[in-house]
């Protein structure tokens, strides 16, 4: 799960690392009001007249593409969230059709000394937290791995011990911080250890992170992924979840306990199990054709399963031709043959449909599918699953 | 002659009263398996669809000389289960359950590496040698008897590749489901190593998937050290990056992790590559010069 920047400073700021203050403006009646309200509050409380406008996205890159304005009185951040809000910007995470903006937050200016990178995230292959610094901040971490590796500092955490302070002074020596700043940066990095680990994080980045003018360590930005695993321990963290920002596919398919992803092409997938439902879509593009979404029923697919999992897939205007794969092994071929029966009537499907089937009762499947009367193509093998559905969508 | 698992092994059911648990374990000595018990906290003393249940793994291992464990307990206490296990001295631990916060499976991994136990899984199909001792989900009859070892990332691709296999008839020595989730506890190049020493094991399927470099690394070990034919395939080829597909571990990050980055590393340590998962069975069979 990810979370907006605002939110992610929020959670940081109690785990006692030094974020900028803000106010959120979100969109509704008389943005340009609420704008100069928050802007207004902000300066009588930090002493600062400078603030920043930030469109709030699930996605990176959002300066560039005119999401991030620097105000330096209130008419100008009043235009700025008029402008911002209801803006769709076009990022290069955002994909060629872009993310609305429905929130801006409004922060109070920083003066920038030097901008750095920190990171946290889980090496697989150790089997440990990792914290990496650059100091190449505002650079991508994969691109500044790519020029210049010798500029990323990494420091392997142990669970048993958790964050100790050396990791902290040896960061904080890569990164060529003061004396002064060293002990400051031991409780920063320290901070985001601990809300990595306590709140069940994937990744934090802060890029980037700053040293102000007069010698202060901040999170000017925030990234935080949750490993969906651990969310059922984090109430707050859930109620953060922002369903704008995602696919409504998605929503959909959670809420059923269907792994779905949307994607671009024209064929429509349902198998069980994620590494077979992965391996169907790389054979119907070996075969020419272009998957319209990866979607894992699970290892005990129910018959109301099956059928939402239709309905999602043919949600998707793109879709031509929908391919069935299943290899039941718990899971009855017969079971999910009358699943997809019941869905492929109730929804009146007209798209073609290909179904293979393989494993435990599969013949009693076949029969069930064959004496349906609908329109069905049934496939023997992997193989000729993909190229049926492939010509099938070329029609 | 198999890995890990055979005709000798002693198995219980860690959350044995559960619905999966108890299908899962009659699944189990249906195939063949001596399932001798199971543990559910608080329902020691008790006998479920006739297996006797015990209230920790300890006083089981006491009461049945158990070697093995297959757990289902749900993920917020799946860790706690494995720990359990590992203190009692089971050789081998194979955890099914799915969904386990990769924060719980740093601290158990560090817990088991002070131990002599082995962690199969977790969100893993599970272990079988065929004909002798199924620990798992998968489906027993698609199995026969044989000499090709299979390792895999993932459970219904892993049931594709036995499929294929049986149906040329190439039986199997042992299968063994790594799971899916970024932190596992056996991973390739354990499976392989031990592949390596099985005189009843002649070539290895080996069925990774994108994330992380483990394939990679095996491929490493295969170039140096693997003496037996290897056929190979990587699921994931078409996934977008940084999306999650399905299994936790399968993401892409950064341009790390990719398929062809995979198939490359396979492909440069000699190992025999079907491009398309249909042609697992077959790419084993010319590997084996069938």
């Amino acid at each position: 799960m990810n979370i907006h920047e605002y939110q992610a400073k929020q959670l940081l700021k109690k785990f006692g690392v030094r974020v900028p203050e803000g106010r959120l403006v979100e969109s509704g009646p008389d943005v340009e009001g609420r704008a100069e309200k928050a802007a207004v509050e902000l300066a009588r409380e930090r002493g600062n007249t400078v603030w920043v406008v930030k469109a709030q996205i699930h996605a990176g890159g959002r300066g560039k593409a005119g999401g991030v304005k620097v105000c330096k009185d209130l008419s100008a951040v009043k235009a700025a969230a008029r402008e911002i809000i209801g803006k769709t910007l076009v990022t290069p995470q955002t994909g060629a059709q872009g993310k609305k903006v429905h929130k801006v937050w409004i922060e109070e200016g920083s003066s920038i000394a030097r901008e750095l990178y920190v990171g946290v995230v889980i090496d697989r292959a150790i089997a440990q937290v990792v914290m990496m610094a650059s100091t190449e901040g505002g650079m991508e971490i994969e691109e500044v791995a790519a020029r210049h590796p010798e500029k990323i500092v990494k420091v392997a955490i142990d669970p048993t011990t958790g964050f100790l302070p050396f990791h902290g002074r040896k960061i904080a020596q890569a990164l060529g911080l003061s004396p002064e700043q060293t002990k400051e940066a031991v409780g920063f990095f320290g901070g985001i250890y601990r809300c990595f680990t306590e709140l069940d994080c994937s990744q934090v980045e802060i890029n980037p992170m700053i040293v102000t003018q007069d010698g202060k360590l901040a999170a000017l930005d925030a990234k935080l992924n949750f490993d969906d695993n651990g969310l059922f321990r984090h109430p707050e963290v859930v109620a953060m979840r922002d369903l704008l920002e995602e696919n409504p596919q998605d929503v959909e398919a959670s809420k059923f306990d269907l792994a779905y992803i949307a994607l671009d092409g024209n064929i429509g997938c349902m198998v069980n199990g994620a590494g077979l439902a992965m391996a169907t879509m790389d054979i119907i593009k070996l075969h020419g054709g272009e998957p319209a979404n990866f979607l894992d029923v699970g290892g005990g697919a129910s018959k109301e399963k099956v059928e939402h999992a239709f309905k999602i897939i043919l949600k998707d205007p793109k879709v031509k031709a929908i391919l069935v794969n299943i290899f039941g092994g718990i899971m009855k071929c017969d079971v999910i043959a009358e699943g997809v029966i019941a869905a492929a009537r109730e929804l009146k499907l007209e798209v073609p449909l290909v179904v293979r089937l393989e494993g435990t009762n599969v013949e009693r499947g076949k029969e069930l599918l064959a004496g349906s009367g609908l329109k069905i193509t049934p496939a023997n093998d992997l193989t000729d699953a993909a190229k049926k559905v492939v010509a099938a969508a070329k029609g | 002659m198999a890995i890990w698992a055979d005709k000798n092994t002693k198995l219980i059911v860690q959350g044995i009263t559960g619905s999966q648990g108890a299908f899962h374990a009659k699944g189990c000595r249906d195939y063949g398996t001596q399932v001798v018990g199971g543990v559910t906290p608080g329902r020691g003393g008790q006998v479920h669809e006739g297996f006797p249940v015990f209230d920790t793994v300890e006083e089981a291992v006491r009461k049945t000389g158990a070697n093995a464990t297959m757990i289902f307990v749900p993920p917020s206490g799946a860790a706690d289960a494995i720990c359990e296990a590992a203190d009692a001295g089971i050789a081998l631990i194979t955890c099914i359950t799915e969904g386990i916060p990769v924060r719980d499976m740093l601290a158990a991994k560090r817990t088991l590496a002070n131990t002599r136990s082995r962690l199969i899984g977790p969100n893993c199909p599970g272990i079988i040698t065929p004909g002798q001792c199924k620990i798992g989900i998968m489906p027993g009859q698609i199995h026969q008897a044989g000499k090709v070892g299979v390792v895999s990332r993932s459970g219904t691709l892993t049931y594709e590749a036995v499929f294929q296999l049986t149906r040329l008839g190439i039986g199997q020595s042992t299968c063994v489901g790594i799971g899916g989730d970024p932190i596992n506890g056996t991973n390739f190049i354990d499976v392989l190593e031990a592949f390596n020493r099985d005189p009843g094991t002649e070539a290895v399927i080996m069925i990774g998937e994108i994330g992380g470099t483990a394939e990679e690394e095996a491929a490493e070990y295969i170039k140096r050290e693997f003496k037996k034919p290897v056929a190979g395939f990587i699921g994931g080829a078409t996934a977008p990056k940084g999306k999650r597909m399905g299994h936790a571990g399968a993401i892409i990050s950064g341009g790390k992790g990719t398929a062809e980055e995979k198939f490359q590393a396979l492909e440069a340590a000699g190992v025999r590559i079907a491009r398309s998962p249909a042609d697992l069975g077959s790419t084993m069979a010319r590997a084996l010069g069938k």
